[in-house]
């Protein structure tokens, strides 16, 4: 138990996906201008991730079998997409609500590197099905706390302190982007 | 069989995911508004946001869950598909108050003054930010068309110096009203033709340096209106369009010329004041006529003799 805590707690800050590893910048810098939206794309995210996990660990136990391990981009790719699709479907008979949340996000995420990063992350360390739903969950409440962090402080940015023009838009939010990366280094070296 | 293997692995996970997206497209399938249908198979599906929705699933879907929404925002589909759309969604697209651009602005080239001479990047925003525009006017039409760029359907021009709106052709998507930089075209109902094409808030001495054609505050329109509808404001006069029954009366008073009407004009030629001829002048007409007549005779005979 101690073990899977402590894997979800070093991918949510230290190994964090957009802010230390880089995966679902596009996202990040795209959806983060208000915070409901960027609170949605973030649950999207942990959803989708967590669903992704758990059908591409065994499909990999099956590609590994045959020894086709190499193919797990590929066929990766194309179980998220349909297994987006299938939700999404499912989504809009029975929750119509949740799915005009979700709303764009949801289509979005099946080809964001974040959640093929997540799945293919798993089998590269070797983590058993339990820890790898674990993981799973960890890096995508990660995204979701990073969407958040950098939603608040673009906000604030905007609406309140006087920024020149010419740093006004795109350079500002890659600038703030960046500082809000470094303040996670600080968390490296927090697991082992 | 080692290179097949792959294949057939990918080939039957590809085939699984088909066949379970299919079925769920049956099981699942919720049943699409038919007005929805209809509008989403006739936006361009460019998906390129530009109307403001994200994609034409989104603007479609606004469309048909909100009556107030314009079926002009679409600068893909061009005034076409505001036609069709407005067909799709039956009598409400049609009741809605049609809305077109105006310019707020008559100083061309030849009635208003300029400071200077502007040789800098050829665009109204550029322009303004050297010092307010070139014109006397700080607050007229700088005349370099960021207007006429911006619109999709064509129905801006410049003309000697100023934007026009054709209204026939003007589809209300306030592409222009944004680009203005001096923010002297807004968006006016349809019905209401008469306008203050002026945006001068200066007082009347200023404006009239500046410009022939400017509004000066006099407030003879206000006198002569018989419903209200105008007011001064800041040295300008401002028609209330609710109250404006485009009767026309405040375009005759206007001393400059400020106050326009799109209206139509019935055309009436003045009757020609012919003067009345002497008995003297008649009879020196017809010496006149007689002469003439008396020299073309006798030049064709000289061509006969010859």
């Amino acid at each position: 138990m101690v073990g899977l805590i402590t894997i979800m707690m070093s991918v949510i800050l230290v190994d964090n996906f957009v802010l230390a590893q880089f995966l679902g910048i596009c996202p990040f810098l795209g959806v983060s201008k208000k915070l409901d939206s960027a609170v949605g794309m973030g649950a999207a995210v942990i959803f989708v991730m967590v669903l992704a996990t758990a059908a591409t660990w065994p499909i990999y136990q099956v590609l590994d079998g045959f020894e086709i391990g190499y193919l797990q981009t590929v066929v990766f790719i194309l179980v998220i997409a349909s297994l987006v699709q299938l939700v999404e479907m499912v989504l809009k008979k029975y929750v119509p609500a949740l799915h005009k949340a979700l709303g764009v996000y949801l289509p979005l995420i099946t080809t964001n590197c974040a959640v093929l990063g997540v799945t293919i992350m798993n089998i590269n360390d070797g983590l058993t099905y339990v820890e790898s739903l674990f993981n799973a969950l960890g890096a995508g409440i990660g995204f979701l706390l990073a969407m958040v962090l950098f939603a608040g402080v673009r906000s604030k940015l905007e609406n309140e302190a006087g920024v020149p023009d010419c740093f006004k838009g795109v350079p500002l939010t890659l600038i703030s982007a960046a500082i809000l990366s470094l303040s996670f280094m600080g968390f490296s070296g927090l697991f082992q | 069989m080692d290179v097949f293997t792959p294949i057939i692995i990918v080939v039957a996970i590809g085939l699984v995911a088909a066949v379970v997206l299919t079925i769920a497209s049956k099981v699942f399938f919720v049943p699409v508004d038919k007005t929805f249908a209809k509008i989403r198979a006739e936006l361009p599906g460019a998906n390129c946001g530009a109307c403001g929705y994200a994609g034409c699933d989104d603007y479609a879907n606004a469309l048909t869950e909100d009556n107030t929404v314009s079926c002009s925002m679409c600068p893909v589909g061009g005034p076409d598909l505001v036609v069709a759309l407005a067909a799709a969604l039956g009598v409400e697209a049609g009741s809605a108050e049609k809305e077109v651009a105006v310019v707020l602005c008559n100083g061309n080239n030849d009635n208003t003054r300029k400071l200077m001479d502007y040789e800098g990047i050829n665009t109204c925003k550029a322009a303004k930010q050297l010092f307010g525009g070139m014109n006397a006017c700080k607050y007229g039409c700088l005349g370099f068309g960021d207007c006429v760029v911006s619109c999709e359907f064509d129905s801006i021009e410049m003309f000697n110096g100023v934007a026009r709106v054709n209204r026939n052709t003007c589809v209300a998507c306030t592409a222009c009203v944004k680009a203005c930089p001096q923010n002297i075209i807004t968006m006016v109902p349809e019905k209401s033709k008469v306008v203050v094409k002026c945006s001068s808030l200066d007082k009347g001495a200023v404006t009239r340096k500046a410009c022939d054609v400017g509004c000066i505050g006099c407030g003879k329109c206000v006198k002569v209106c018989n419903f209200d509808a105008i007011t001064i404001e800041n040295a300008l006069a401002v028609i209330d369009p609710i109250k404006c029954t485009n009767c026309g009366l405040c375009v005759q008073e206007c001393p400059t010329g400020a106050i326009n009407s799109f209206k139509p004009i019935k055309y009436r030629a003045p009757k020609k004041a012919v003067p009345k001829k002497t008995p003297e002048e008649i009879a020196e007409l017809k010496a006149k006529i007689e002469a003439v007549k008396k020299a073309k005779a006798e030049a064709a005979a000289k061509v006969e003799e010859s």
